[in-house]
């Protein structure tokens, strides 16, 4: 530090975060609610009609639950944490705070158009918004700003890192910062397919201005975005499991080096794997398919660097609270922290999730799960736990450390996150067997006339599993909302930042630069989606109608 | 990642079977692949979206014999049906579905038989199965395909070889 540790006043930062934090629990609340009524469906129960006035069928209601929790809660929370992340670590304003409430102003006014048709029962395509299902125009461009949005934060990101720079030209960036920054640079490379998708096809098409689409470029575009978004959620999830769970744990960061090693691997290979979501898709040939499963094995190399990273680091701070033995260090952790133990519960779930994910990436397996249950019960795991009780957990200290409130409950966040954890065991295993018994996925089971015998001893546990997370969120929302308004102890509480065992001044210089990487990442891009995209959009007559078939 | 540290030699003994792991999993499956003949589907030309009941072969849906053992299922899929939805053949047969959708996106998904594609407007899909056991074989769409998506299926049903020699004959069940 070149400056006097005379640390900015970082209040407007701080409301800021607590923006995003609001419009993203508010969407959360809504996109759980609507679960509720999808896992009692499967076992029989059917409450649709009680919510007729509103929701109009299941599938109106699967297609806010999705868009809300995938889409729009994670996108927000993500936009809010990694800007406090990034001014806090870096100890400075960001860039340009007029520019970072315009951003946020632009991503609401994006969500509240694309809720209109959303909301009206006019875009009921779920969150994949594959054509020629065709929704309302301002669903797609509603979506499309908040995308744009997305990139303004990113320019805040690096106008904030480059102004810290010119102060402080030979420190390396502090791991908090570098990470948020890494994660929204990913973040953008990866959305110009949905990008390309939408101001190229679905707008123009909606809006009337085109007569056909096709399909199958719109898969290719989408799931260009759609693989690496799950990074896009997760590498916040994982900046809080190095950077502030060691500390939260009584510990430190094993390796700081091993941190940005994996997350420059995430930079790189998280975008040339979308095809594993289309092995089943004809068109694309098969050569093409086999090399986007290579690169998705690739990208689980990454991962098992974070789980080693994260578990040692456990291990350290369990030990450094008397623990001892192989595993039985594992008892001693903070267990009484609701924060901490949301997280390493997700930790659990997840490593479930992520051996699930490779048996997607095996296009032999793939065949036997693709588009079934299976799929369900594997991104509730992931998006669904290891993202969302997560940031769940981040909300126990972030949300008093906002407020300036204590937390109103920490029993009731303990409940919550042990309800969660063992809700969710059940509800995705139950979805894991039923895929493999051949249950389809976005299904209205209840009502399906070919309900296998089979399948009817799990389909209870679906609705058992998905009430006890319903009953969790509540218990969330409650404590939150208590915190917020009803607690009255004033909170102390310092962002948990941790230290590292192995700091960066032993990571090779290589990892604090930023071309080699980008240059990799758009190399291995232009490799794995280049010829197929090019063939497609030069040989494809884009003749194919809409349709509202809901 | 500093040479000669303990935490080094820490992150070594992990990151060498963090290779080892997933590059002996991806061996496997190419071994596999190649070795029990796995095919996912590739790249079998496109039909026309606007004029898939125009276009042969799915002018005239329906199973066709095309060989001793060999059947072709000419398939179309619309919102909410297949046609054909009742697929008739002896036990011990290889059939290849040519599948296409006339509206959105549908999938073809026959879980006791490993067949799992889309059906993609635009696109002529292209899979092939064996049917060894009598029995019926359920299949469903499997992709989200407007408000009556859950009412879409069929099914294949597998008759023992030697009724199905008879089968002209019979009036069907």
């Amino acid at each position: 530090m070149t400056e006097a540790d005379a640390a900015p006043d970082l209040t407007p930062e701080n409301r800021l975060t607590a923006a995003y934090l609001v419009v993203a629990l508010v969407s959360l609340f809504v996109g759980v609610s609507l679960g509720l009524f999808q896992a009692l469906e499967h076992a029989g129960i059917d409450l649709y009609p009680w919510l007729l006035p509103i929701i109009k069928s299941y599938y109106h209601g699967l297609s806010l639950h999705g868009v809300l929790n995938v889409l729009v809660f994670t996108t927000f929370f993500i936009s809010g944490f990694l800007q406090f992340i990034t001014a806090r670590s870096l100890r400075i304003p960001l860039w340009n705070r007029g520019l970072a409430w315009a951003t946020f102003w632009l991503m609401t006014g994006g969500l509240i158009l694309a809720a209109v048709p959303l909301v009206g029962n006019a875009a009921t395509v779920l969150f994949t918004f594959y054509p020629p299902m065709k929704a309302h125009w301002a669903f797609y461009v509603g979506l499309t700003l908040v995308v744009v949005a997305t990139w303004l934060v990113t320019l805040t990101l690096v106008c904030t890192y480059r102004a810290w720079r010119a102060r402080n030209p030979e420190v390396r960036t502090p791991l908090p910062a570098w990470m948020a920054l890494v994660t929204f640079v990913m973040w953008t490379i990866a959305s110009l397919g949905l990008a390309a998708e939408m101001l190229f096809m679905m707008i123009p098409w909606s809006l009337g201005m085109v007569a056909g689409t096709d399909a199958l470029v719109a898969r290719v575009l989408f799931w260009y975005t759609g693989h690496p978004i799950v990074y896009f959620w997760l590498l916040p999830a994982y900046i809080s499991w190095y950077t502030l769970v060691p500390r939260q744990a009584g510990g430190k960061l094993f390796s700081d080096p091993l941190a940005r090693v994996s997350f420059l691997l995430f930079l790189v290979l998280s975008t040339p794997v979308g095809f594993h979501h289309q092995f089943t898709d004809p068109g694309i040939g098969q050569g093409w398919k086999l090399l986007h499963a290579f690169f998705t094995f690739g990208v689980f190399f990454p991962s098992l660097l974070t789980f080693f990273s994260i578990v040692a680091s456990l291990e350290n701070g369990g030990r450094a609270r008397g623990g001892r033995g192989w595993v039985a260090w594992f008892g001693k952790l903070p267990w009484g922290d609701p924060s901490l133990a949301a997280q390493v519960l997700s930790m659990i779930l997840f490593a479930f999730g992520g051996i699930g994910g490779l048996i997607n990436a095996s296009f032999t397996m793939n065949l036997v799960i693709h588009n079934t249950a299976w799929i369900v019960g594997h991104f509730h795991l992931t998006v669904g736990t290891a993202v969302a009780l997560t940031f769940m957990g981040i909300t126990y200290w972030l949300v008093p450390f906002l407020t300036g409130h204590q937390l109103w409950s920490r029993r009731l966040g303990l409940a919550q996150a042990w309800l969660w954890f063992i809700g969710m065991a059940i509800m995705s295993h139950a979805q894991h067997r039923l895929g493999l018994m051949g249950m389809p996925r976005r299904t209205m089971i209840g009502a399906a006339p070919y309900v296998q015998p089979e399948w009817r001893s799990l389909l209870p546990f679906v609705a058992i599993g998905g009430t006890m997370l319903f009953v969790s969120a509540m218990l969330y929302f409650a404590n939150m909302l208590l915190t917020a308004v009803a607690s009255r102890e004033a909170a102390v509480i310092e962002v948990p930042f941790a230290e590292a065992l192995s700091g960066p001044e032993h990571a090779p210089v290589i990892l604090d630069r930023w071309r080699p990487w980008l240059v990799l990442a758009v190399a291995l891009i232009a490799i794995a989606y280049g010829p197929t995209i090019i063939r497609l959009v030069t040989t494809t007559p884009f003749t194919t109608p809409g349709f509202r078939v809901w | 990642m500093r040479r000669g540290t303990t935490i080094y030699l820490y992150e070594l003994f992990w990151i060498l079977p963090s290779i080892a792991i997933p590059v002996g999993m991806l061996v496997a499956l190419v071994v596999f692949t190649f070795g029990a003949g796995v095919h996912l589907p590739g790249d079998h030309g496109r039909v026309e979206p606007t004029a898939v009941l125009a276009t042969p072969p799915f002018d005239q849906p329906g199973t066709v014999q095309v060989g001793p053992g060999q059947y072709e299922v000419r398939m179309v899929s619309g919102i909410w049906s297949f046609a054909p939805n009742e697929i008739r053949v002896p036990a011990g047969s290889t059939v290849t579905f040519v599948a296409a959708s006339r509206d959105v996106l549908h999938g073809l998904f026959i879980p006791r038989a490993n067949v799992n594609v889309m059906l993609i407007p635009g696109q002529v899909a292209h899979v092939t199965t064996r049917f060894d056991r009598p029995g019926e074989y359920p299949f469903f769409c499997h992709e989200y395909c407007g408000i009556a998506h859950h009412t879409m299926w069929g099914k294949v049903i597998v008759e023992p070889a030697s009724k199905a020699d008879r089968h002209d004959g019979d009036s069907a069940s």
